[in-house]
């Protein structure tokens, strides 16, 4: 360990870095700072007089219909959204790597959601999932099969959001798996192939899946995070309705600070939020550390 | 042999087609609709190829419903400004991190680290309260300053110039070049790919963001796009289908064209910001 800085490069580090740092503290830090604060208090939007409470609100939110309700919601869109994009954009990777036949074509076709405008393409769900005129239920009566309330059923909202999440993010984790089925060695599967491995599944098993055990961790890690963050289809088709059944964790934050003003509760459940990410950060870090890893 | 792997080939395209279709239909849908009088969208039969064309009637609703023409301008404009801010800011932080020993240089990339934590949503109510109290609200400054600093851009980058040769830099050195010359002459040019990845990360999560505009915009004329359609969809009474299908092409065919002719820039961006993030 030498610890001897040549005082030239240093001051010339602090002068690079010094207009991030100062945007860092006034843009990041500060704020959360403030948020930590507010969350403390009984702040509301234009009344000055502010309460200090401690813990109170968050002890409060653990009895809050409202907010639970939108951990369960948020919840059930993670589980609806994240392993269905996962898998599919693993399928679509492999199915377009296995051959060069219109392959730059398909990988396009498959991005072209995530290029496009959520709020404009969620839209146009509306349209095609609505109940007596949508494309999708005359589809499914021509077959013989009944319409479905799809955005205006509480039993089928999240269902209906979960289809438009899984359609928009599948293209993104298509192009990361791409990328890790590109850096596998070809020689390692002519090596299982001589160790014995003959069907496509079982080099699948003994190959790809383990060599790309970092690249599906950090795919299904950004896709969690991702989902936890819904807001642009339900801000647009739905705004937590019907009921409170599409009411996700950021629309409710949203709709505590700046509809109902109450900035104090909102802020609680902000860090609330902060916490979830760092949990899900956290994890991926330890199961990063443990168990995938290869030479 | 070959019959085999001709049946191979010929699932993976139909396979590959089928879910094309699921992934393109909603833009087919969505051009098919713009075209149709309302009449049409409204009638029971499931008809791609409009009777009577409408497009001239659709597509005028969509441009002067709402100032469309300027909310395009003032989302190209945001991105393009927020883009360029952050790739100044956070270079010569990433070069320093990467190539410089200082004191504290550990500490500051720990904040590095705990800044991708956090995102806008969970500190929008104080950037909100200093947006009103320095009068910045409906202006379009607000939808770039709180994005000045991105800390992604610094761990992408730092992660990217510390392959960079020493050599390199150490021959710029001897060379003359002051640090502030070494990051704009040498490490920029060098880190040419990370850039433009990274700008295409940028552009496409500005582009599409919702939250901040809905809270600090309420004019229609600074509204970027997402916030823009809100308000088309708001200025509307009924189910005008056509017309806001039409309002949908217009303010996703920017990206997408962009995205049509840069498509590799694109792809690899996505993957290099995603994979490195």
């Amino acid at each position: 360990m030498k610890h001897s800085f040549d005082p030239n490069e240093v001051r010339a580090a602090y002068w690079l870095s010094a207009p991030a740092l100062l945007l860092m503290l006034v843009l990041l830090l500060l704020p959360t700072l403030a948020v930590l604060v507010l969350s403390f208090t009984d702040a509301e939007l234009g009344v000055p007089q502010v309460n200090f409470r401690g813990l109170a609100a968050y002890a409060d939110l653990l009895n809050d219909s409202t907010f639970l309700g939108a951990v369960k919601t948020t919840a059930l869109y993670v589980v609806l959204v994240v392993p269905a994009s996962v898998v599919l954009g693993l399928g679509l990777a492999m199915l377009i790597e296995a051959d060069d036949l219109f392959k730059p074509f398909f990988r396009s076709v498959y991005f072209l959601p995530v290029v496009s405008l959520l709020v404009a393409m969620a839209s146009v769900w509306q349209y095609l999932m609505h109940p007596s005129i949508g494309p999708i239920n005359m589809l499914l009566n021509t077959f013989g099969l009944s319409s479905v309330n799809w955005l205006g059923s509480s039993d089928n909202v999240m269902g209906a959001l979960a289809i438009i999440g899984i359609w928009q993010t599948v293209g993104f984790n298509m192009v990361l798996f791409l990328a890790g089925l590109t850096g596998i060695n070809r020689d390692l599967y002519a090596a299982a192939e001589m160790d014995g491995a003959r069907s496509a599944w079982s080099r699948f098993c003994v190959v790809t899946w383990p060599m790309l055990g970092p690249t599906t961790l950090f795919v299904l890690t950004i896709s969690v995070i991702n989902a936890v963050k819904v807001f642009e289809t339900v801000a647009t088709l739905t705004q937590g309705g019907p009921g409170k059944a599409s009411d996700v964790l950021l629309w409710v934050i949203y709709e505590e600070g700046f509809v109902h003003l109450q900035i104090g509760t909102a802020s609680a459940m902000a860090m609330v939020f902060i916490a979830v990410l760092l949990v899900l950060v956290l994890i991926q870090t330890r199961v990063l550390e443990k168990r995938v890893h290869y030479t | 042999m070959m019959a085999s792997s001709y049946f191979w080939r010929g699932l993976r395209i139909v396979l590959l087609l089928l879910g094309a279709a699921f992934v393109l239909a909603p833009f087919v849908f969505m051009v098919s609709t713009s075209l149709k009088p309302q009449a049409e969208v409204f009638s029971s039969t499931l008809q791609l190829v409009p009777q009577q064309w409408f497009a001239l009637s659709n597509y005028t609703k969509a441009l002067t419903r709402i100032p469309m023409g300027q909310v395009l301008l003032n989302g190209i404009y945001v991105c393009l400004a927020i883009v360029v801010f952050q790739i100044l800011f956070a270079l010569p932080c990433a070069y320093a991190l990467a190539k410089l020993r200082f004191r504290g240089r550990e500490f500051v990339f720990g904040l590095v680290l705990l800044g991708l934590l956090i995102p806008i949503h969970a500190i929008s109510i104080p950037l909100y309260a200093a947006a009103r109290s320095t009068g910045l609200l409906n202006t379009l400054s607000v939808l770039i300053v709180p994005f000045l600093l991105s800390v992604f851009a610094i761990f992408l980058f730092r992660q990217f110039i510390k392959s960079i040769p020493d050599d390199l830099i150490a021959a710029a050195r001897c060379d003359g070049l002051s640090e502030l010359a070494i990051v704009w002459r040498i490490v920029l040019p060098n880190a040419w790919p990370a850039a433009s990845a990274f700008a295409v990360f940028s552009v496409l999560a500005h582009w599409n963001d919702l939250y901040w505009p809905l809270i600090a915009i309420s004019k229609t004329e600074l509204a970027t796009p997402p916030l823009g359609l809100l308000f088309f969809r708001a200025a509307e009474s009924g189910d005008d289908y056509g017309a806001l299908m039409a309002a949908a092409v217009v303010i996703t065919l920017p990206l997408v064209m962009f995205f049509l002719f840069a498509q590799r820039m694109f792809i690899e961006g996505m993957t290099m910001s995603g994979l490195k993030g």
